[in-house]
């Protein structure tokens, strides 16, 4: 599945053992991929390999995060993995929908491939329909986690301390009050079956995720990516946190081309 | 989300994951009703369709060994891919003839779109994918592919015709068509001079290239960035 990239001079494919894997869910709004693009533009990061998968859209273009003419002409397709050694962070950037019937084998094939590379967690940042939240949900912030039983033992503490909130479990029937809670998160995409494969692989994983709507959904981005700032400390966040996000060359034009003069 | 009206409209979403696909497993029973259905379907849209098991699966017939399958690669070394019916198109008008060029193969495939058939004798209106070398140089291939090829086909599209081929060396080179009104820019695509070329390539590219290089945020999908 994950092709390394040849950086020349003969390299190895790099050695991932120990480290976080950051990636987004393909969810409601993009917003785990827009924040995942400002990690990627913000720290920096060098682009290590691919994944060659048959189970996303296919799609290609230059380079979303160039900052000149000369790194500008780099092509960059559908998911692609980015590399930190010095916070031992590799990310993982999706950038088309899955293939109808598809999601499962990514999953699966994703999973082994996190156990295989030796990641010591996974972060995944989603989102879910803020219409679907309940009258306690509404109120208070929108943000949530979900931790796997066996990172739960190693940093549930630090979420206590953060005052994060978790996820909520809901009625598997709504209206009937006395059924089995169910982990529900529409709009999720991925999240909820890559979570509840993660608990029962013993792999360590982390789910980030807000209530949102499709519309503009940058500031959820950078909403979604502080929140994750809090935990991970990627970059410093003494002052405006928002302000140290570097915003990549590829979001421009998002709400379509400029207006034909004669408009006016 | 409800709109002015008071009716509540569900939104489809940028994120593209069927609510459906992800809520419920499927039982037996649930995929019993499931293909039923979708055999009524394709009866009452094709009435001579027999339903195969395989109706997704694509085939690629190699025509320029006796037997119709090629068993050793083909020896390629210019790969030229014409994708849509412009692309297409272009090269039926400046490039091919039928005393330079012979017909070296054809995809066979069905999607909702279109359905092309082994016939090597097509119509400029039909649906199809040919694969034609050039007589004086047959490492030269050229394909021209009019018909659309399906979003979980292009995968296995990639996998057979370029299985078929030796690949050390290859230079690859894809035409394809996208509207104006999709070009990302600044100023607004009514002014701007159309057609015009734009081009993506590979960093083991070294040759000049005709035109410039395709700017962000513009991106190239299905087939072509397959």
């Amino acid at each position: 599945m994950f092709i390394p990239c040849d950086r020349g001079g003969g390299s190895a494919a790099p050695d991932f053992k120990g480290f976080t894997l950051l990636m987004p869910a393909v969810s409601v709004g993009n917003v785990g991929q827009l924040a995942i693009d400002l990690v990627i533009s913000t720290l920096d990061m060098t682009k290590v390999g691919y994944f060659y998968t048959d189970c996303l859209v296919p799609m290609v273009g230059n380079n979303p995060y160039a900052t000149a003419e000369e790194n500008s002409t780099e092509l960059s397709i559908n998911a692609e993995v980015y590399f930190l050694p010095s916070k031992k962070l590799v990310v993982l950037q999706i950038r088309s929908p899955f293939i109808k019937n598809k999601y499962r084998p990514f999953c699966e094939t994703l999973l082994s491939w996190v156990k295989s590379s030796k990641c010591a967690r996974v972060v995944l940042l989603s989102s879910s329909h803020a219409y679907q939240r309940d009258d306690e949900q509404l109120l208070g912030t929108p943000l949530r986690y979900l931790l796997t039983p066996d990172l739960e033992k190693a940093v549930g503490g630090r979420m206590q301390e953060l005052n994060w909130k978790e996820m909520e479990k809901v009625a598997a029937y709504p209206g009937i009050s006395d059924t089995d809670k169910v982990l529900h998160i529409p709009g999720g995409g991925i999240t909820k079956l890559l979570f509840t494969e993660s608990c029962s692989k013993g792999i360590h994983m982390a789910v980030l995720l807000k209530f949102c709507s499709e519309g503009d959904n940058i500031p959820d981005a950078f909403v979604l990516v502080n929140y994750l700032n809090e935990w991970l400390q990627l970059i410093k966040s003494e002052v405006n946190p928002s302000s140290q996000w570097k915003i990549p060359s590829s979001w421009r034009l998002l709400f379509g081309n400029g207006l034909p003069p004669a408009l006016f | 989300m409800a709109t002015f009206f008071g009716e509540v409209v569900v939104a489809p979403s940028r994120a593209g994951l069927d609510e459906e696909e992800e809520a419920r497993e499927e039982t037996p029973e649930d995929r019993e009703i499931r293909r039923e259905i979708e055999k009524k379907r394709y009866r009452r849209r094709f009435p001579r369709l027999r339903l195969e098991s395989r109706e997704r699966e694509i085939d690629v017939l190699w025509t320029w060994k006796s037997g119709g399958r090629a068993e050793e690669p083909l020896v390629c070394s210019r790969f030229i891919v014409a994708i849509g019916r412009n692309a297409a198109a272009f090269l039926s008008s400046f490039i091919l003839d039928s005393v330079c060029w012979e017909v070296v193969g054809v995809v066979k495939l069905w999607n909702e779109w279109c359905r092309t058939s082994s016939t090597t004798n097509v119509l400029p209106t039909d649906s199809f994918c040919l694969f034609y070398r050039l007589i004086s140089d047959p490492t030269v291939l050229l394909c021209q592919c009019s018909c659309y090829v399906a979003e979980d086909q292009q995968f296995q599209w990639l996998e057979k015709v370029f299985g078929s081929m030796q690949k050390k060396g290859l230079q690859v080179t894809i035409l394809s068509t996208c509207p104006v009104a999709d070009y990302k820019t600044q100023e607004s695509t009514l002014t701007l001079a159309s057609p015009f070329l734009k081009a993506l390539k590979t960093k083991e590219f070294q040759e000049q290239v005709c035109c410039p290089l395709l700017e962000q945020p513009n991106i190239v999908r299905d087939l072509p960035a397959a």
